[in-house]
């Protein structure tokens, strides 16, 4: 058993709340340990919380459990690292294509700190391309989006926040 | 204080905050004036559970390592002392479901009542605003756990602060109503501020080793940061007087007994219940 297998089957496992992106696409897999010892291999994985509250975290966790185990790996353990925090700079530009075909809009910043108290940015609609959109509610049916709507084609869309 | 207890104590307190003012906001859950809102609340009161949650798994460490004596005497709760006896280590579920009401160190302003919306968005503001400095500040701890603890949560703070700037913003500029009701919560919940920059024992030993801060030095800052979003608001700056203080110390409202009444219950009456 390898590292690069490992992440291979790690690529199966989709994110419950976003099903259109891997654990891979959204970078919080940082780190596979694999050891061997007369009681068998035994995988490490290390994760990151995208939010320190988000329940996707266990399902996501469990996931890999159940992907691992389908390619033999019965024994795993699951580590959460919370520094660095995590942020959606990790995601992959793949990543970022698939959620916008999904019709999430997504993250097109580097850091979120550039943003002043009030200040707001521009979000392109991912249906209809018009930049003419308007924040709704930073806060979405889930920690990572923020509910907006395009002034254009007149349809709401989520946003995935620059974290 | 040892310095252990000490540490013990403070991220309890850093927890309990996050606990109930999480229970606070979640109480909105199905209430709120429109769904965005109702929706913005319990995503903020996810992140604060979240954050205690991670802050609980390590103080039951840190408190499982403690000579036996300490852990036996630490907390009055029976059902604790229980499981101190027989050598079981504790864990976050314990810590909050299990412990009592003056073993709880959170600032007495998280405990405070929804009220109205203006007393549930002043409350947020004056969390948040202090969060936005001390979150920063923790960032720098020499303990890693509630250094990186901190730097996750300090991204969510800023969402936090957002949100409840822009409503006092909303309600404080907006009609005569809301800015007459916006203006009472800020005055009678300012009495509450004091106590985020008051030090007690523990805040004193956790920052001589450099693993706290001094809270008094952040306070300039923090009414600057408050006076600026006032001045947006139009509302006029509550003048400093006596300030409420007790809950880092355990001493509490009347309001945290009902939340634990509710919080607490399942796991007393039904000890070890899962679902």
């Amino acid at each position: 058993m390898t590292k690069e297998e490992v992440l291979g089957w790690l690529a199966d496992v989709t994110d419950p709340e976003v099903p259109a992106l891997t654990i891979l696409d959204l970078g919080i897999v940082r780190d596979i340990q694999i050891s061997e010892n007369n009681e068998g291999t035994t995988v490490k994985v290390w994760i990151t919380p995208t939010y320190s509250g988000c329940p996707a975290m266990d399902v996501i966790a469990i996931g890999i459990r159940m992907a691992l185990a389908g390619h033999g790996a019965h024994k795993v353990e699951i580590e959460q690292q919370m520094s660095p925090a995590w942020t959606t700079d990790w995601m992959t530009e793949d990543g970022k294509r698939k959620l916008k075909e999904y019709g999430i809009a997504p993250p097109n910043r580097k850091a979120f700190q550039s943003l002043g108290l009030f200040e707001e940015e521009v979000i392109a609609c991912p249906r209809c391309g018009s930049e003419d959109t308007e924040l709704v509610s930073q806060f979405g049916p889930t920690s990572c989006k923020a509910l907006y709507k395009c002034l254009t084609c007149k349809e709401p869309f989520e946003h995935f926040k620059c974290h | 204080m040892n310095d252990q207890k000490a540490l013990l104590q403070y991220t309890l307190r850093l927890a309990d905050d996050g606990l109930i003012l999480g229970h606070r906001l979640g109480e909105w859950c199905g209430h709120g004036p429109i769904l965005e809102q109702d929706i913005a609340l319990t995503n903020t009161s996810l992140d604060h559970l979240g954050r205690a949650r991670s802050l609980y798994q390590y103080a039951a460490a840190v408190f499982n390592a403690l000579p036996v004596a300490d852990k036996a005497a630490f907390f009055t709760s029976v059902a604790i002392q229980k499981e101190v006896a027989e050598e079981t280590a504790i864990d976050e579920d314990d810590l909050a479901y299990l412990r009592d009401g003056w073993d709880y160190r959170n600032v007495l302003l998280v405990e405070q009542p929804n009220q109205d919306w203006a007393y549930t968005v002043a409350r947020s503001f004056f969390y948040d605003s202090f969060n936005s400095l001390f979150f920063k500040e923790l960032s720098k701890s020499t303990d890693q756990t509630l250094a990186s603890i901190a730097e996750k949560s300090l991204k969510e703070v800023t969402y936090h602060l957002r949100w409840s700037s822009e409503w006092c913003v909303r309600l404080g500029d907006g009609t005569d109503e809301s800015h007459a009701r916006m203006q009472q919560a800020i005055n009678e919940l300012w009495a509450y501020t004091g106590e985020l920059f008051t030090m007690n024992d523990a805040d004193a030993a956790v920052a001589a080793q450099g693993i706290g801060m001094d809270l008094a030095a952040l306070r300039p800052q923090w009414k600057e940061l408050v006076t600026s979003v006032f001045e947006e608001a139009t509302m006029a700056m509550p003048t400093d007087a006596w300030m409420h203080k007790g809950g880092k110390d355990g001493r509490h409202t009347e309001y945290l007994g009902y939340i634990l009444a509710e919080l607490q219950f399942v796991q007393r009456a039904y000890p070890g219940m899962e679902w």
